[in-house]
């Protein structure tokens, strides 16, 4: 509870800001309305025509979780092409926009972090991979890859490649070097203490990556995955613009075009729900596999 | 075909030569170290070209670099242009804007430890969220502008500095604080001479990191809306009527800026933390 | 202007001190019942092994925890008013200097704060380093140093704003016996020196022997003291003497005190 109680008081802190800004954001064009219809507002009149604009500047925190709920359990449950009145997911909520977004996400980290995993492990044992493809590694963290995105998209949609696959490419590419960095990192972690004990036994290379390197690595790993699989799911995101076919970065972009503010906000935190639940998820594995090798904290 | 077997084995001379460099007595020496990953760089531009020559890719899917060169010099005034609106007006502003407030916040609930248990939590969430997506909103508020852009780069930028930076305060040791009491010195004596100074190694590695995504914001906010200028804007317009070569221009010049200014931001560090170990070059 | 109130009174006194902390695993009484003088000019020190209290006192006679019982004063005063007159200097084990300042910067770091003026800042860091043997070396940093020399440098940083009291916690603990001998010898001359009232915690039997006036011996759960010992040995001592059959002696009475405290059980 102790560390509970300053989160939640941070977080009901944001909620009243969150209001009070509502208010005074969505005001101006209240007070224009009434001017036009030559009407006295009241304060009161002010607060609750503010808290319940159709098109708000600031949508109300109950306005958008109104609308979370509406485009997610109503749409499936009622809704003319929701699951239980069609048997597929409908192409107007959020469960299947963010189940197209989620696969992308999921596909391209499991790759990126595959191969990022494998180059680490190369450029730990081969000492040419190390001089001439860590620099680029790390160098390539100071550069936007992210403005790549859009020509990954268009390029492989002309050879043919359309759907979940290109933007899979594009949050494996994300989630590749925080990887590769991180791996290294850990692979190289033990101390050089440890790594000489292990010459005294005569261990090779391949023994002394399984029962060293890799357990002490495992930490790298869960940090440097929490850090990809965000990148990937931006990836995605990121990927969903050029080619709208679906997915919650066509939806932030719909809703931008057609000032649908109550669209771009649901999707903006079904995004942050999907980035917390993957964070979360990689988390929980951290925590139980660092338990099981006695690395808990 | 010549191409693509020149290229081939110019790699393989490249690869031999590397190896032969990497395991040689001379792999210490600072030049070869920058010549080796060099070399790699350059092998790749080569196997890039031949394979592009060779097997006759269409640039409509992979220019040449040959190609690509061309076009950066062919369109100079167009790429200073998108990259001052993009970098200096959007991502410079709103990096200085955002670190600064992410600093001076940190130092602001730096004496309620309830505070920070509340916040860190809480910036540590929103920092692994999809920032970006916020940008339609930012737009909708700050307009089309540059401003938009800014505004995407302030909330990218914050909370990771924020984090970084709290850590940072929190890093100068017990005893050293104890040895501050003993002077009986003030609150804001022991943080301006002691917890500031130890606080920069993590408030540098924050700010290292911003850049990128202030780069990232920038950029890719642009996507989102923007006027008829930017890189953000370029590349997907320039994506849109299939001309690539464009498309990887710009997308080298936020290469270089990307690397040019986390090389600024990483020379400033050393300068000021010169004394810590890690930029010593540990004995 | 320094405070020593009147002559013959100690500086430091504490009657029937205590000490206990609240922790998870129930009270640790850290310090029980000490009662102690120490006069102006001793070199007192203070010897037992871990949990017998002895950092434990020296940071509430400089106010850096409180006691829960009993009485302490330091130069007639409270220990916080005490520290607020900047009665003394601190030494930790770890030197602690700042590595982005050099020797100097560092030596003049606690006059900075004491809002000392530039000129004066300036000669009082000179003189110091003098007198610890530092001088040429105001320009260096830290890491520059070795661990001996910047322990000196630490000490050095304690008797810059003229503190009439210092109060070190096993500052030579980590460092190597030959050093320490080459160290101990020099405190002793910097004592002679200048005058101040020493307090001196350490691990070391023949250290405390060699270096003071007066020896108390601690024992842990709960920590108290288990004997005060008056050195016979005279102020002036070349370092053989602790070959000598009064230091061995003297030695022997701190080891039997720190037996009967149970200070080798474990």
């Amino acid at each position: 509870m102790n560390r509970l109680l300053p989160i939640l008081t941070v977080v009901a802190a944001i909620v009243a800001i969150w209001y009070v800004a509502t208010i005074w954001m969505n005001a101006q064009w209240t007070r224009d309305q009434a001017e036009r219809a030559g009407v006295e507002l009241s304060f009161r009149d002010i607060v609750t025509d503010t808290l319940a604009q159709d098109r708000p500047v600031l949508p109300a925190p109950h306005q958008v979780v109104a609308e979370l709920w509406q485009l997610t359990w109503v749409e499936e449950t009622t809704g003319r092409r929701g699951i239980v009145k069609s048997g597929t997911l409908s192409n107007r909520s959020l469960v299947h926009h963010g189940w197209l977004t989620l696969s992308a996400t999921a596909l391209g980290f499991a790759i990126g972090t595959g191969l990022g995993f494998l180059l680490a492990v190369g450029i730990v044992h081969n000492r040419a991979m190390d001089l001439s493809v860590m620099p680029w590694a790390i160098a390539s963290q100071t550069i936007p890859i992210l403005a790549i995105a859009p020509m990954i998209i268009v390029v492989l949609a002309s050879v043919g490649l359309t759907g979940i696959v290109p933007k899979a490419v594009i949050s494996a590419y994300l989630s590749f070097f925080p990887v590769v960095v991180g791996m290294v990192k850990g692979l190289r972690s033990p101390e050089v203490a440890q790594l000489d004990l292990l010459r005294t036994y005569s261990a090779s290379a391949a023994q002394a990556f399984w029962k060293l390197r890799l357990p002490a690595s495992l930490p790298y790993l869960f940090a440097s995955m929490k850090v990809g699989i965000a990148a990937a799911l931006v990836g995605a995101i990121v990927g969903e613009l050029p080619v709208q076919q679906g997915g919650l970065g066509a939806r932030l972009l719909a809703g931008s075009y057609y000032g649908q503010t109550a669209q771009i906000w649901a999707a903006l935190f079904t995004a942050a729900i999907l980035a917390a639940l993957l964070v979360g998820s990689v988390g929980a594995v951290e925590r139980a596999v660092l338990r099981r090798q006695g690395m808990a904290r | 075909m010549i191409w693509l077997w020149g290229a081939i084995l110019f790699w393989l001379a490249a690869w031999a030569l590397n190896a032969r460099l990497a395991a040689g007595p001379a792999a210490r020496h600072p030049a070869v170290r920058l010549a080796i990953p060099a070399l790699f760089g350059v092998t790749l531009l080569v196997l890039w070209e031949g394979i592009v020559r060779g097997l006759q890719v269409s640039p409509v899917i992979l220019p040449a670099p040959t190609e690509i060169g061309a076009t950066i010099a062919a369109s100079l005034p167009i790429l200073w242009g998108d990259f001052v609106q993009t970098i200096v007006k959007g991502a410079l502003s709103g990096y200085v804007i955002g670190c600064s407030a992410a600093v001076a916040t940190a130092i602001a609930i730096d004496r309620s430890p309830f505070l920070q248990r509340g916040l860190l939590p809480v910036g540590n969430f929103i920092a692994a969220l999809p920032i970006v997506g916020t940008a339609p909103i930012l737009v909708m508020w700050f307009g089309f502008d540059w401003q938009s852009k800014a505004a995407v780069v302030v909330v990218m930028v914050f909370f990771p500095v924020l984090v970084n930076t709290v850590a940072g305060l929190a890093a100068s040791e017990r005893m050293q604080r104890d040895l501050m009491a003993t002077w009986s010195a003030s609150y804001w004596q022991t943080l301006w001479k002691l917890r500031l100074p130890a606080a920069m190694p993590f408030i540098f590695n924050g700010l290292k990191i911003a850049t990128t995504l202030a780069l990232i914001g920038a950029i890719v906010a642009e996507f989102f809306g923007s006027p008829t200028r930017g890189m953000g804007f370029r590349i997907s317009t320039a994506v849109g009527q299939l001309a690539l070569p464009l498309v990887w221009a710009e997308i080298a010049v936020a290469a270089l800026a990307g690397s040019a200014f986390y090389g600024l931001v990483a020379a400033i560090e050393r300068g000021m933390t010169f004394w810590h170990p890690s930029q010593r070059g540990r004995p | 202007m320094r405070d020593t109130g009147a002559p013959g009174e100690p500086v430091i006194e504490a009657k029937d001190l205590g000490l206990t902390f609240d922790t998870n695993d129930g009270p640790v009484h850290a310090l029980t019942g000490v009662t102690l003088r120490i006069e102006k000019g001793d070199f007192v020190s203070f010897i037992g092994p871990s949990g017998c209290g002895k950092t434990t006192f020296l940071r509430c006679v400089a106010a850096l925890e409180h006691p829960t019982s009993g009485t302490l004063t330091v130069n007639g005063m409270s220990p916080d008013a005490a520290r607020q007159r900047r009665a003394y200097g601190y030494v930790f084990q770890a030197a602690g200097l700042y590595p982005w300042r050099t020797i100097a910067g560092n030596v003049k770091l606690p006059l900075e704060i004491m809002g000392f003026s530039r000129a004066e800042q300036e000669e009082r860091v000179r003189n110091v380093l003098e007198l610890v043997d530092l001088d040429g070396f105001g320009k260096k940093y830290p890491w520059q140093l070795s661990g001996g020399m910047q322990q000196r440098a630490s000490i050095a940083r304690a008797l810059a704003f003229d503190a009439d009291i210092l109060l070190m916690d096993e500052p030579f603990g980590a460092l190597d016996e030959i050093v320490r001998d080459r160290l101990n010898e020099e405190l002793l001359k910097l004592w002679a020196r200048t005058g101040k009232t020493i307090g001196f915690v350490t691990h070391s039997i023949p250290e405390a022997v060699y270096l003071s006036t007066k020896i108390v011996v601690m024992s842990p759960r709960p920590g108290r003291i288990t004997d005060v010992i008056d050195s016979p040995l005279p102020r002036a001592r070349p370092l053989d003497i602790r070959d000598s059959a009064e230091f061995i002696a003297v030695a022997h009475r701190v080891r039997e005190g720190l037996r009967a405290g149970h200070g080798y059980d474990e």
